[in-house]
């Protein structure tokens, strides 16, 4: 029997909320005794080879990362599930939850088949896909949900395109609803946000950019609130971005709805003035947003009205960037860069560690009904193990995926990942 | 004097003494060309292509003119026909012509920011014609000209800049200038043609003409595209002109010496009344046209003398 100690860590529980001193050990790819005391019956019971002396870093669940985009199949040039995976590793992510919107998209039980064998075959940490809602993203006919959860789609989103049709919406809502399927929302109004490469206001005046206002985030939501009220759908937003959509989630959840939403570590951490002289690497979708709202996104995560933190790791190739702001593709690579990016937010005094992995960890792996997240007794031995102090200066092209769009190039970060495990295996060490 | 730019991307960049010495150095060029002799040859052997990814006639023509009266070799490129439509981009087609070595580099393109990113990936000076709905640094340039030589200074002035301000790249060239250089701005217009955010800008905002218009010293003029009218910003040519075309009675409103402005090409009966563009009392659209010219052999001059001083870089 092969185990595994994890010695003198800082261990953080975010059911708990703490974050104490003590070991871990692992058996069999889970957790098996979490203790502050370090008796040589406990250090017995790992071989010396297999004992990890923590020296007082921190030691988390991994993190479940919704709404990772891995260019397979079409795009593999751009990122590939070797790649992503290692990227994953590389910054203590332990599942990757993939969007469908691949090209094509991912919309039957075969394309999804192809999908788990690829990642089996190369990616070493855990990945759950998502399946399109609707068949080719195209917001016309549901696709088949029933077949799609038997192969192991773990949630139905038609990703940042908006179904428009109400009628097709409310008609895969109330299907999925039967089968318990979880459908993820782009909350946007698209009519408004069409065309739009930034957020309205005086900073999009001057550069000239085509913009769209905050509210049509809130009117995408309040319409997709109202579509579970009316089907009753288990509904997680996935981006969350503006201080003008925070009420009507609040009143949501405060009526019962079964909604959660997510929110991205670029506008956590980013604001539009972010975009300076139309640095494409910053378009992201939706747009990053005026300070205030960053600010207003922040205390959600913290009194837990937003529940998830993904990184929204979108692949792009140089060419689709080296164009004119308006041209350019939307989205940044994120998986590698995560948490350190968010540790920012914890030495800044905005969130405490705890908080921190019930976003990235606990949280996500509740609302997708997965063990993980937890560090307790029983639950799979998915751990990250960070240094959350050591000073870098990220250099973008050091970075494991393929393409290397990140907007925290040169940026100065603090907090590296030392190890990452999945199932007890170190898939990452430092 | 001081002129500190390695190009001229747009009016932002600018200190108000960069502007004032733009200026005196175009109203002597404006001496130069009404004079039989119009010829310099302070740009003699330089290189100067105008690259052209969107329609013009005016501006065009009036860059090419600047730098021949200079003694540039000009060549002139309308880039929609060329090489994008094969598919090369932007950065490509900059890199290409960057090897054969211009030494100043004339840009319009229809995406905003497109000129800052082909003036990164080059080495001569670059001339912002024009970028979406960005900046027309020139054209700010030849307005403000144009304001000085007619009104005898370029602060402590009224000017209503009226129209279509959310999609002119020109009101934004010209509301920071005026801006830089002291003057009071009022923006009029109605509300669907107005900026988001427009009440940071530090301008007044009016949706009336009679009301925008009152005791202004310059009134000028924004051409309404055509293809607005399809987004549904205005109910109608015939409304507009109604409520927003610079009529004898609108402009009655105004100082009894205010000059009028039109960027052009005017729509006549849309944004102004034909006789008011026509009036050799009030407007000074002509007047624009011909400081047109010698602002930009100014600027052409100005960022030829900051190559100059900084030979190893530009020839590397």
């Amino acid at each position: 029997m092969i185990a595994t100690l994890i010695e003198n860590a800082r261990i953080v529980d975010p059911e708990a909320g703490s974050v104490t001193e003590g070991h871990v050990l692992i058996e069999k790819g889970v957790i098996t005794e979490i203790t502050a005391e370090s008796g040589e019956g406990l250090r017995a019971r790992a071989a010396p080879e297999n004992r990890i002396d923590a020296n007082g870093k921190v030691l988390a669940p991994g993190i479940v990362d919704i709404g990772v985009k891995v260019c397979e199949p079409g795009e593999r040039h751009k990122e590939s599930y070797k790649t992503a995976g290692a990227a994953a590793a590389a910054g203590g992510v332990t599942t990757m939850v993939t969007r469908p919107d691949t090209d094509p998209a991912v919309d039957t039980p075969e394309a999804l088949e192809f999908i788990r064998r690829r990642a089996r075959e190369v990616a070493p940490v855990r990945v759950l896909p998502m399946a399109a809602l609707t068949k080719g993203r195209a917001g016309e006919e549901m696709t088949e949900i029933g077949f799609l959860l038997d192969a192991g789609a773990v949630a139905f989103t038609d990703c940042d395109r908006p179904v428009r049709d109400t009628k097709v919406l409310g008609r895969a809502m109330t299907y999925a609803k039967a089968l318990g399927a979880l459908i993820i929302g782009h909350p946007q109004e698209p009519g408004l946000s069409a065309g739009a490469a930034a957020t309205s206001g005086k900073f999009a005046s001057l550069r000239g950019l085509p913009a769209v206002s905050p509210m049509a985030e809130r009117m995408g939501l309040d319409r997709d609130i109202a579509m579970v009220e009316m089907t009753g759908a288990r509904y997680h937003a996935d981006q969350i971005t503006a201080m003008r959509a925070l009420p009507a989630l609040e009143r949501a959840k405060n009526n019962g709805f079964d909604v959660t939403a997510g929110t991205s570590i670029h506008h956590l951490t980013l604001n539009e003035l972010d975009v300076s002289d139309y640095r494409t690497f910053f378009k992201v979708k939706p747009p990053l947003r005026a300070e205030e709202d960053r600010q207003a996104v922040i205390e959600a995560v913290r009194s837990g009205l937003i529940d998830v933190i993904s990184s929204m790791h979108t692949p792009q190739d140089e060419e689709s960037k080296r164009l004119p702001f308006e041209e350019a593709a939307s989205g940044a690579v994120g998986l590698e860069t995560l948490l350190p990016v968010l540790l920012r937010l914890y030495h800044s005094g905005d969130l405490d560690l705890p908080t921190l992995f019930r976003a990235l960890s606990l949280n996500p792996s509740k609302r997708l009904g997965l063990e993980s997240g937890r560090m307790a007794k029983g639950a799979p031995a998915d751990l990250v193990l960070l240094d959350p102090d050591k000073p870098f200066i990220l250099d973008r092209f050091k970075l494991l995926s393929k393409s290397k769009n990140t907007p925290f190039d040169n940026a100065r970060l603090q907090g590296r990942v030392l190890a990452t495990f999945v199932g007890g295996k170190a898939v990452y060490r430092a | 004097m001081r002129f500190d730019q390695r190009h001229l991307l747009g009016i932002e960049p600018l200190r108000p003494d960069e502007i004032t010495t733009l200026l005196d150095l175009a109203d002597r060029y404006a001496t130069l060309n009404r004079s039989r002799q119009k010829r310099s040859g302070i740009l003699s052997g330089l290189t100067q292509i105008n690259m052209f990814f969107e329609n013009s006639t005016r501006t065009q023509a009036s860059f090419e003119l600047a730098g021949k009266r200079l003694g540039a070799d000009v060549m002139s490129m309308a880039m929609e026909a060329s090489s994008l439509k094969k598919g090369e981009t932007l950065i490509d087609t900059a890199l290409t012509l960057n090897a054969m070595h211009p030494d100043l580099l004339v840009v319009r393109h229809p995406n905003s920011g497109a000129v800052d990113l082909l003036a990164q990936k080059v080495n001569c000076a670059v001339l912002n014609a024009g970028d979406g709905r960005h900046e027309h640094p020139t054209q700010a340039l030849l307005d403000a000209l144009t304001i000085r030589r007619a009104k005898g200074r370029l602060h402590r002035l009224t000017v209503a800049i009226c129209g279509d301000i959310a999609h002119s790249r020109v009101a934004r060239s010209n509301l920071l200038l005026l801006h830089k250089m002291e003057n009071r701005v009022r923006l009029i217009g109605p509300p669907t043609l107005m900026p988001a955010g427009i009440g940071e800008f530090g301008v007044e905002v009016y949706h009336d003409m009679a009301e925008g218009l009152r005791d202004a010293d310059v009134v000028m003029m924004l051409r309404l595209q055509k293809e607005r009218m399809d987004g549904g910003f205005i109910p109608s040519e015939r409304e507009y002109f109604h409520r927003y075309g610079l009529d004898a009675e609108k402009l009655a409103f105004a100082k009894s010496d205010a000059i009028v402005m039109h960027p052009g090409p005017m729509n006549r009966g849309v944004e102004i009344d034909g006789t008011i563009a026509d009036d050799i009392n009030r407007s000074v659209i002509q007047e624009q046209v011909e400081m047109g010219v010698a602002v930009r052999m100014a600027a052409l001059d100005l960022l030829a003398r900051n190559l100059r001083a900084r030979p190893n870089e530009v020839m590397a």
